[in-house]
């Protein structure tokens, strides 16, 4: 079975797909199951906890970005919630 | 204790091949090096467009640069051409790779009687005898404390970020954690995550010259009207998930693991000690990887997305990719499928263990397919481009 998705590191609030998953689809995370809210392309990123507005989005067990609004489990992260953190913050 | 089997050089360093470098110290003798090289067995052709007119700080990287690739251990002996009018001369070059205790000759063709076909018999002479020298030495057992690896990505998608550069990142983390030493060039793919290589600097001076590093770069490329920031990630990564330029470039700083940050290198700067290492390098793929040999990098990993063949005279290029569709359509330039982790059920994990056994295969003498094919690519960082592009039309 190929893997639908992946998790960089154990610390992330985020997994990678690696195919294109459908809005409802039911994915297995831990003992848990996940709901796909949305539509996740190839390389795009759902998220694996709640989320809120200001809190840090992790990937690679480092800070990705900050969500520019909730985000609830099993939402596709894209531009339209996340922010440069960097940007934002370090590069001022 | 994991060891690999490597040729000794006289003031240490151990080589996973035993070349002859036949080296040009100026553009102008680059087809004698060539006609030269030829005729000489195990011997690679280190050829290029510099070495006259170069001042300031292209001057010292091409030498530096030069010096480096025959100073590398994977080096048996080296022969250095020169024409005789040029600033870098033959000499020069020749000394300073002398200090390493290998066989060294250099020469110029105007010092020849006989022109360039004169050059080429004398070289080929001095080489052939080295070639010889060469065949006497045999491999011995050493442990990795004693290797250099390069890291290096080039042609990226989207997928090399989550599959063949954190696999890397792993192997990067086992050379250092093995006493060995790694190598993250290509600085202008760290911008957006600084403040985490700060973190994972040895100490505050070295996390300062990271900041400073980048800082300066954004600055210079602000003062002719352009911020780099500004532009990352691009529409193209945006579509295929990236969305942050720190995101971006954790998938490229993914290579270099997890390890302590021991300094900052110059551009071909030989690592001052072991554990992993960041370079100046302005991440154009050939560039990089001849900065990393001429630092004295035996092997270098590079991963590919969208595939290239490019490889190095010297340094061994094993290249590593995610893409099923390049590893199939480029089957014969590619040494590591990573893309078993979309396509079957792999983690990363399992690629690094086949991309160890690789990198443990190629020190031990087993071909990339970089070398079986051929590929012996140089180029030499320059940077006094600056005070000329000026009379750029699109800067006048």
């Amino acid at each position: 079975m190929p893997n639908k998705f992946i998790i960089m590191h154990k610390g992330d609030n985020c997994a990678t797909s690696l195919e294109e998953i459908e809005q409802g689809d039911l994915l297995k995370f831990k003992d848990d199951s996940i709901t796909i809210k949305q539509k996740i392309p190839l390389g795009h990123k759902f998220a694996l906890n709640k989320i809120k507005k200001g809190e840090k989005i992790i990937k690679y067990g480092q800070i990705i970005g900050i969500a520019t609004e909730d985000i609830a489990i099993g939402d596709w992260i894209h531009t339209q919630n996340i922010t440069s953190h960097y940007l934002e913050e370090v590069a001022q | 204790m994991e060891e690999f089997m490597g040729y000794e050089r006289p003031k240490g360093g151990i080589g996973i091949r035993n070349k002859i470098a036949i080296i040009s110290s100026v553009v102008c003798v680059n087809h004698v090096v060539e006609q030269i090289s030829r005729k000489v067995e195990n011997s690679v052709a280190i050829t290029h467009p510099l070495g006259c007119g170069q001042f300031g700080p292209d001057f010292s990287y091409t030498l530096r640069t030069l010096v480096g690739l025959g100073k590398n251990p994977n080096v048996f002996g080296t022969v250095v051409v020169g024409l005789g009018c040029e600033n870098i001369t033959s000499k020069l070059i020749g000394k300073q790779i002398k200090r390493s205790k290998k066989p060294i000759e250099y020469f110029d063709v105007q010092d020849v009687q006989g022109g360039t076909n004169a050059a080429i018999q004398k070289g080929i002479t001095l080489g052939q005898k080295m070639a010889e020298e060469a065949k006497e030495l045999k491999r011995e057992p050493f442990d990795f404390s004693n290797l250099i690896l390069g890291l290096e990505c080039g042609g990226s998608d989207s997928i090399s970020g989550i599959t063949a550069n954190p696999a890397v990142g792993i192997v990067s983390d086992k050379v250092v954690e093995l006493g060995g030493t790694s190598i993250l060039p290509e600085f202008t793919e760290w911008v957006g995550t600084e403040h985490l290589l700060m973190e994972r600097a040895k100490s505050d001076k070295i996390a300062e010259k990271i900041k400073e590093t980048i800082d300066t770069f954004l600055n210079n490329t602000m003062k002719i009207g352009i911020d780099f920031r500004g532009i990352q990630p691009t529409p193209g990564n945006i579509e295929g998930g990236l969305t942050t330029i720190e995101e971006k470039s954790l998938g490229t700083i993914a290579k270099a693991g997890t390890a302590q940050i021991e300094g900052i290198l110059e551009y071909s700067e030989k690592p001052k000690g072991k554990g992993l290492w960041l370079m100046i390098e302005p991440g154009l793929d050939v560039e990089s990887m001849t900065g990393l040999a001429a630092a004295g990098a035996q092997i270098i990993v590079m991963t590919t997305g969208r595939g290239s063949p490019c490889g190095n005279p010297v340094a061994p290029v094993i290249k590593i990719c995610g893409n099923p569709k390049t590893c199939d359509w480029m089957a014969s330039n590619i040494d590591i499928d990573a893309s078993t982790i979309i396509t079957e059920d792999k983690k990363v994990e399992d690629v690094a263990i086949n991309l160890w056994e690789k990198v443990k295969k190629t020190c031990n003498g087993e071909k990339t397919y970089a070398e079986i094919l051929g590929f012996e690519d140089i180029a030499i960082w320059r940077s006094t481009a600056a005070p000329f592009s000026i009379f750029h039309e699109t800067l006048r």
